[in-house]
């Protein structure tokens, strides 16, 4: 029975999505909000199990599949808030589109196990497993809405490519198996250490790996999908696609590269070097260009990504940690953002465009304020805890040696600046377009405005937050 | 923290609370409350200062601690301190005791204005700022106090910012203090880089280390450190004091209301730069050159801004130049080492100004905001509280015994006449010209605004009465002290051993010894005031202003006919402001509209900024149709990607 108690909370997830998935048979028509009310119900205990398991040691259980350290507790937790967020976030949303069905809900549940299978991997199969799990939700939760042309497209396209990608993790896998002979991730990393410096179908299996991982992070140049999904899928579900599964992706990289293949860090951190440059440039200045809201904070999830690559690429313990500090702050950024777009949206109206901003400040003052706090955190402006994330980052790569990198990532945030601010001219100094109050559910407004708030005044702890990081990451090689 | 420096530093924090408390709850509470408070609050200052800070030092036991440790800069500690001793503790009392009686004052004067609480808020505040300067015991709290003093001041000048010429003397004012500032701050960077320390004991305990350091200036020759960091500090003083030629503001910040000409412009922010010097004897005391530069400057102010008092024809414009004239004394003073003859005059001179202009403001209040010496006259009749207080100022600015004004000056003259520095010379001639022309402008004032037959128009004529209680209480409690103080404080000041360690002085140029030594009582030196030259041209003044403006009123009009030039170059102030806004000011600003029209709008925003973006938008849009929305053209995205890493890493390894 011990072993399997790092397991409970996905064990918990799982079997309440399937007890979901039961009472929808049952009452639906009875209680409205019953599937909604018993998800948050199950994402509230899982994270209390989860933090009630917790364990300063690292254990590795259910025969090498799974580990549990602090790293995983504490993703885990993130994953369990921040998908609880998105779901109050989008409440209103999925109920005024009609697709406020228990299957949304049993698709985020399995989604949120496949993540913190993930988080938790201590096995290539494992690691795999829950990659899929969650993969095989996101197709869809996007194609939820069967009537409309967009998602299915964007499922289509995010289904197709996703399993090309896929094919790269596991062809890249089965190479590294080849080359050191288990798929245990531990084992992986003594038996990488007795091989010679460049092994050839070590690296080739590390190129195919980082293809898979790439992809499902969202950076250049495999990140064609990012901006169609974004903007093709209902917001509700990108507001889910944007949040929790960055920290779960971002989690592979630390589980298969560092923990994994660090003995060939070398190589993996000039790749990354190249990877991040790209996502901060074509993120940064593509997003110039769009003129639909979710395509532009699209590019600049693929821009961030770039930046989160600038901490790992460090190839530091405190590298890491600045890493996972960013990708947390990001999350609730983005979290932020586009619950500003469910806000302003009302049924058969979708408030995706730029032009949907102007005079915000003028509809609500206060919401406008909000927004612009979660645009200057976006753009890395003090004194939002974005603007420490940033440093941190930027910090880590200049630690580590790549002022180049750091130089071009302080441009390319300046880049960026412009069409964070450009939100900000159209929310204070436009005339209002659309005059219509805004109506949405008090649980929105109040995280919302909480969501923004914690932008600024968790400020002065970013040095506890990042200890917090940095204690997550300590075992790391 | 000990509860002596416990109640030091409350005396600032009252203030600045009052100043708070009537900034942003000045419309909740209206103005009595407000005003209530914010007396309240300077009256406990001044409580302090005077029962408390000046007794205790008086008794020898002076404090030097840090209150406050505010950071850290590459070793360099930023504090909060306080050096309370008998010089400090003494410019407390002044400024609280001014600051006191134009709180009070504004009560009247400011009835109905629309600013009322706001303008408690700047005088409260000003009064902390400077509070601040005066106790400070490190550099850099010095500097946090002047820019504040400078910063109200800008605030206070501007005050009324719907008229455009308070706005032009607001700039002027803060300006032309940037520039003293400019040299003050660079005074302070020296001192770091001779001393590495802000604190005035450590930098004072190592003076005579310092003595022959030097710093190599262009051409090859080398300086006196101590000289340049003199020099570059009594830049800063020469524009918080209005010294020639950075004295250009002073005339005009009298376009703030006249409370705050009262406080700022001429008993205690005007002197900050005279208390800074005396604070820093133990420098000057080192440098020569930088004496004698002080007493050239100071004594060139004193004459040359008398002269301009006698053509003044607005009536506070006629005091702001004796303020320059005057803080031109309290310099020379300072240059002949006589720290304590500039103290004791600031201090006399803080309260003889303070009521005159305070007077000349309840001229001011009864005309209906007149201030035109020509449209006055006869005045005596109906406002004699305010008549008689103006006498008062009159006779100790010019120095007929026994008011305040004549113990101070009499004694820079006589230091003045010690000194062997270079320009010594010059000085005496200049200061004791000065109070010829000191006492001929003040009475020219007086006979005109209060004898004579009134020229006002009917109406005003009509409504004439004297001003309130609250207008004439300050007047009567600073006559007071404009009489006694000179009496009063001669002997402990100059004579005695008030300041003992706080001024230093060089034993064998001291010329306070040498002057004590034939110091035998106030009568005394009274009676020899009368085989002296000064006193004589003092009242050589009073009576040339009383035969051209009382006797024979027709004739100043043919004088100034007569001498045309002359009057015309007196009018202009001698083409300072012609030079400094039609030659400095304009080809600034044509030099800045060059830069904006070329270097900015073409150059950094058409070519570099917009440019750029032009460029980054065109990248974009470019980057944007790689983003086809065909499914085939992403996967082979990715393939290339993954073919790119692949070659290069295999080509490397």
């Amino acid at each position: 029975m011990l072993h399997i108690r790092p397991v409970v909370p996905e064990i918990i997830v799982f079997a309440m999505a399937c007890v979901i998935l039961l009472a929808d048979l049952f009452w639906k028509r009875r209680f409205k909000g019953l599937m909604y009310g018993l998800t948050q119900a199950t994402l509230i205990a899982a994270s209390v199990t989860a933090y009630g398991l917790r364990d300063p040691r690292a254990r590795v259980v259910l025969h090498g599949m799974v580990v549990q350290d602090r790293l995983s507790t504490i993703l885990q937790i993130a994953i369990f808030a921040l998908t609880a967020i998105v779901l109050a976030y989008s409440r209103t949303y999925i109920v005024e589109r009609g697709v406020f069905r228990s299957e949304f809900f049993v698709l985020a549940l399995t989604g949120v196990v496949g993540m913190c299978v993930m988080v938790s991997a201590a096995h290539f199969l494992s690691l795999y497993l829950g990659l899929e799990l969650l993969s095989l939700s996101l197709y869809a939760l996007i194609a939820l809405q069967r009537d409309s042309i967009p998602a299915t497209e964007a499922a289509m396209k995010y289904f197709v490519l996703g399993a090309l990608s896929s094919g790269l993790l596991l062809y890249g896998l089965s190479m590294l198996y080849g080359a050191t002979g288990s798929l245990e991730i531990t084992r992986v990393a003594t038996a990488l250490a007795a091989l010679p410096r460049h092994d050839l179908v070590a690296t080739l299996g590390l190129v195919f790996v980082l293809s898979g991982l790439a992809f499902k992070l969202g950076v250049v140049p495999f990140h064609m999908w990012v901006p169609d999904v974004y903007e093709g899928a209902p917001t509700a579900v990108t507001l889910y696609v944007g949040a929790a599964p960055k920290i779960a992706a971002f989690a592979l990289f630390l589980r298969l590269l560092v923990e994994g293949l660090h003995g060939l860090s070398g190589a993996w951190q000039e790749m990354l070097v190249l990877l991040a440059f790209l996502s901060m440039a074509v993120g940064n200045i593509v997003a110039i260009a769009q003129t639909n809201l979710k395509r532009m904070l699209a590019y600049s999830a693929i821009a961030h990504m770039g930046f989160v690559l600038l901490g790992l690429l460090s190839a530091r313990v405190s590298g890491y940690a600045d890493a996972l500090f960013y990708a947390l702050v990001y999350a609730f950024m983005t979290l932020g953002a586009f619950g500003i777009i469910i806000l302003l949206s009302r049924k058969g109206f979708e408030a995706e465009r730029l032009e949907d901003l102007r005079g915000l400040y003028q509809r609500s003052p206060w919401y406008a304020w909000m927004m612009l706090l979660f645009m200057f955190s976006m753009a890395g402006v003090p004194p939002t805890i974005g603007f420490y994330a940033k440093f941190a980052v930027i910090e880590a790569a200049v630690s580590a040696g790549f002022y180049g990198l750091a130089v071009a990532a302080v441009l390319f945030s300046v880049i960026g600046a412009f069409y964070y601010l450009r939100i900000v001219k159209l929310m204070f100094f436009d005339a209002p377009v659309d005059a219509g109050p805004l109506r949405q559910g008090r649980d929105l407004r109040w995280l919302l405005s909480l969501n923004g708030i914690a932008m600024l005044l968790t400020t002065p702890w970013a040095g506890t937050l990042i200890a917090i990081c940095r204690s997550a990451v300590r075992g790391l090689p | 923290m000990t509860s002596a420096l416990a109640l030091y530093t409350a005396i600032p924090l009252v203030c600045l609370a009052g100043s708070l408390i009537a900034g942003f709850f000045g419309r909740i509470l209206g103005t009595v409350w407000t005003h209530r408070i914010v007396i309240l609050g300077i009256a406990i200052a001044f409580a302090l200062s005077a029962v408390y800070a000046l007794p205790r030092t008086m008794a020898g036991h002076d404090l030097d601690a840090t209150v406050y440790l505010w950071g850290r800069a590459g070793g360099l500690p930023l504090t909060v301190g306080f050096l309370i001793d008998p010089l400090t503790a003494l410019m407390m009392v002044v400024v609280t005791f001014v600051s006191l009686m134009v709180h009070i004052y504004t009560i009247g004067y400011m009835r109905g204005d629309p600013g009322y609480q706001r303008f408690f808020s700047y005088i409260a505040l000003f009064t902390f700022a400077m509070l601040m300067l005066v106790m400070a015991n490190n550099f850099l709290q010095l500097f946090f106090g002047w820019e504040g003093v400078g910063l109200v001041s800008y605030l206070l000048i501007g005050f009324w910012y719907t008229r455009e010429s308070a706005i032009f003397a607001s700039l002027k004012a803060f300006l032309v203090n940037r520039l003293g500032d400019f040299g003050f701050i660079l005074g302070i960077a020296a001192i770091y880089t001779v001393f590495h320390s802000l604190d005035y004991a450590t930098v004072f305990a190592h003076v005579d280390a310092a003595r022959h350091a030097r710093l190599a200036i262009i051409g090859g020759t080398s300086w006196h450190m101590l000289t340049v960091i003199c020099i570059l500090l009594f830049i800063g003083a020469m524009g918080k004091s209005a010294q020639m030629p950075l004295h250009v503001w002073l005339p005009d910040s009298m376009e703030g209301p006249t409370p705050i000409s009262a406080l700022i412009h001429a008993a205690t922010m005007v002197t900050a730069g005279i208390f800074m010097v005396a604070r820093m004897s133990p420098l000057f005391e080192q440098s020569p050159v930088a004496r004698s530069v002080v007493l050239v400057v100071g004594a060139s102010t004193a004459f040359f801004m008398a002269l301009l008092g006698m053509v003044q024809t607005d009536i506070k414009r006629v005091i702001a130049y004796s303020t320059l004239s005057q803080l031109g004394y309290m310099t020379v003073a300072l240059g002949a080492s006589a720290y304590a003859a500039a103290i004791f005059h600031l201090v006399t001179h803080a309260f003889f100004k303070a009521l005159l202009f305070l007077a000349a403001g309840s001229v001011i209040i009864a005309l209906h905001h007149e201030q035109d010496l020509r449209k006055m006259g006869g005045l005596r009749r109906y406002m004699p509280i305010t008549f008689a207080a103006t006498w008062v100022g009159s006779l100790a600015l010019a120095g007929i015994p026994p008011f305040a004004g004549f113990f101070s000056k009499d004694a820079i003259i006589d230091a003045v006449s010690y000194s062997t520095l270079p320009g010594a010379e010059y000085a005496f001639a200049a200061v004791l010209a000065g109070v010829f022309v000191t006492a001929f402008y003040t009475f020219r004032m007086l006979f005109l605004a209060f004898y004579g037959e009134p020229r006002m128009d009917a109406h005003t004529r009509h409504n004439l009465h004297e001003s309130p209680w609250v207008v004439t209480l300050p007047l009567v409690l600073l006559a007071i002290p404009s009489v006694l103080a000179g009496m009063v404080l001669i002997r402990p000041l100059l004579f005695g051993h008030f300041f003992r360690g706080a001024l230093y002085v060089r034993a064998a140029d001291n010329p306070l010894t040498r002057m004590a030594s034939h110091y035998h009582g106030v009568l005394a030196f009274i009676g020899t005031a009368f085989v002296s030259a000064p006193l004589y041209l003092a009242l050589a003044g009073i009576a040339t202003a009383w035969y051209l403006y009382i006797y024979r009123p027709e004739l100043p009009a043919r004088i100034t006919h007569h001498l045309h030039g002359f009057y015309t170059v007196l009018r202009a102030g001698y083409g300072f402001d012609a030079v400094y806004l039609d030659g400095i000011a304009a080809s600034a600003r044509a030099a800045g509209r060059f830069l904006w029209r070329v270097g900015d709008v073409q150059l950094i925003d058409g070519a570099i900024v917009n440019g750029t973006a032009r460029l980054v938008g065109r990248i974009a849009a470019w980057g944007r149709r790689l983003q086809s929305g065909y499914i085939y053209h992403y996967a082979f995205a990715i393939i290339l990607g993954l073919f790119v890493l692949m070659t290069f890493f295999l080509h490397r390894g």
